[in-house]
């Protein structure tokens, strides 16, 4: 059974309708890169996935619990789907541990010392435990990232969610991020990924997602996407075709 | 103008002023801490997704920040014999008054500030699995407050100097304490400008110390 199940999503903006009849699944296990133009709804996409954002028609199911589902406990759902902002959207009145540990005491109701552990391992993961007591505004953007990913990766989920995790960086940092999440796809972990570094997508992708103006275009696996054989749209021919040769 | 300096003593202070001064201090420190209590309540009320919840808490704010404070005031202190059989004191009407009249002003302060917080803080609360009143009491209202501190501190200040307005009531407030003690010495211009320059080195003074803890408070960014 897929991890997540979108069927036939509709979201509206008032009148402008922003998601046409997205359908998708996601296997556990699975690196899926979703890219598109500006304005395509990827980012609207991906945050109906853990219910940051409605939808006005459709059934999304993660790890078989159902999002419309009135009864269905939306935090506890929200605490096992990790999010990885374009802001990074770390607490900054909150020290880089505290960041990492507020969540885990104050949803998944762990003790103080047990939450530390764990996030002292997940930054020593991504290379920051030196900086465990600076506060996020004394760190640069890419070691802000590595700690957002630190922070949703304490809570152990079990799908990781990255909304255009690098595009607020620096060119230079752009790599480090990647390498963290580089390393945490071939760790295993399942990850939605909307971004529009290609080059992360030909090395860990297993699917590309290519969405235009609200609709999904592509769903094939990285190797169709990127290939000549397999016959797509000229919509992602295009788009391909303009993407800076890697 | 011949002022007659020997009117400044201790006995002046002692009889006359301190009372007045204990109140107007006791007066802005309770009804700052009540309207920034009762003004966040209003605040979460008027944000909140209910109209329930958030038609009345703007009504009640529209109107009290439609009318002069010195008409609440009079209107409360007249008005509640009629309405509980009974008078309340000057001092306690004063209190209930300002309470209620600054929540309203503090209410759309806190409310500027919470709206300042930028969503992306409440998308990665939520993401996280944090309930509403989590995400509030943990992560926004902590931001917010630290933003606001001027403004509610100069709010505070605001609230010092409209203190005098208790005259209206008979109220026993710092300036009646001068206007007293002018009148029994006979030396009300003196008395007057001693009132305006402890006024004036209380606000100054309370001003600096505004700056002094936005610069701490401050979050780092």
């Amino acid at each position: 059974m897929p991890l997540i199940e979108l069927q036939h999503i509709n979201k509206w903006y008032g009148q402008f309708q922003v998601l046409t009849d997205c359908s998708m699944n996601v296997t556990a296990g699975e690196v899926v890169v979703v890219c598109g133009p500006s304005g395509s709804g990827k980012s609207t996409l991906i945050k109906t996935i853990n219910g940051l954002e409605a939808i006005q028609s459709g059934k999304i199911q993660v790890d078989g619990i159902s999002l419309q589902n009135p009864q269905t406990n939306l935090p506890l759902l929200r605490s096992k789907v990790g999010m990885v902002f374009q802001n990074f959207e770390l607490f900054p009145h909150l020290s880089v541990i505290e960041n990492l540990t507020i969540a885990q005491i104050q949803v998944l109701k762990r003790s103080p010392s047990d939450a530390i552990k764990q996030g002292l391992h997940y930054l020593e993961r991504v290379g920051l435990m030196s900086q465990k007591d600076k506060f996020p505004g004394q760190l640069s953007g890419g070691q802000q990232q590595r700690v957002a990913i630190a922070r949703a990766l304490c809570m152990d989920p079990k799908v990781m969610l990255f909304d255009e995790p690098t595009s607020a960086l620096d060119p230079e940092m752009v790599g480090e991020v990647l390498d963290v999440m580089i390393q945490l796809a071939h760790d295993g972990m399942t990850m939605v990924c909307v971004t529009h570094e290609m080059g992360f997508a030909q090395k860990v992708g297993s699917r590309v997602i290519f969405m235009d103006q609200g609709n999904i275009v592509e769903d094939c696996t990285t190797q169709e996407f990127f290939g000549h054989s397999y016959q797509k749209s000229a919509r992602a021919v295009e788009f391909l075709s303009k993407i800076i040769p890697l | 103008m011949n002022l007659d300096l020997s009117f400044y003593n201790w006995e002046l202070f002692h009889n006359f002023i301190l009372k007045g001064l204990i109140f107007s201090v006791q007066l802005t420190f309770f009804a700052t801490l009540g309207g920034i209590f009762f003004g966040t309540v209003l605040a979460l009320l008027r944000l909140s997704k209910s109209p329930l919840l958030s038609v009345p808490a703007s009504w009640y704010v529209n109107l009290m920040r439609s009318i002069p404070l010195v008409m609440v005031i009079l209107w409360f202190f007249l008005l509640m014999p009629s309405i509980i059989g009974r008078s309340i004191g000057a001092e306690l009407s004063a209190y209930i008054t300002f309470i209620a009249f600054e929540a309203a002003f503090f209410c759309e302060i806190i409310r500027a500030g919470i709206n300042s917080v930028s969503q992306g803080q409440n998308n990665a609360a939520f993401a996280l699995g944090m309930t509403y009143r989590q995400n509030m009491s943990l992560i926004i209202l902590p931001q917010a407050f630290r933003n606001m501190i001027p403004v509610l501190m100069t709010q505070t200040i605001i609230l010092f100097q409209d203190t005098s307005l208790v005259y209206a009531i008979g109220a026993y407030d710092l300036l009646k304490g001068f206007e007293v003690s002018g009148k029994n010495y006979g030396r009300p211009i003196e008395s007057y400008l001693l009132a305006a320059i402890v006024y004036f080195l209380i606000c100054f003074t309370l001003s600096t110390v505004v700056k002094k803890i936005q610069a701490r408070v401050a979050i780092i960014r």
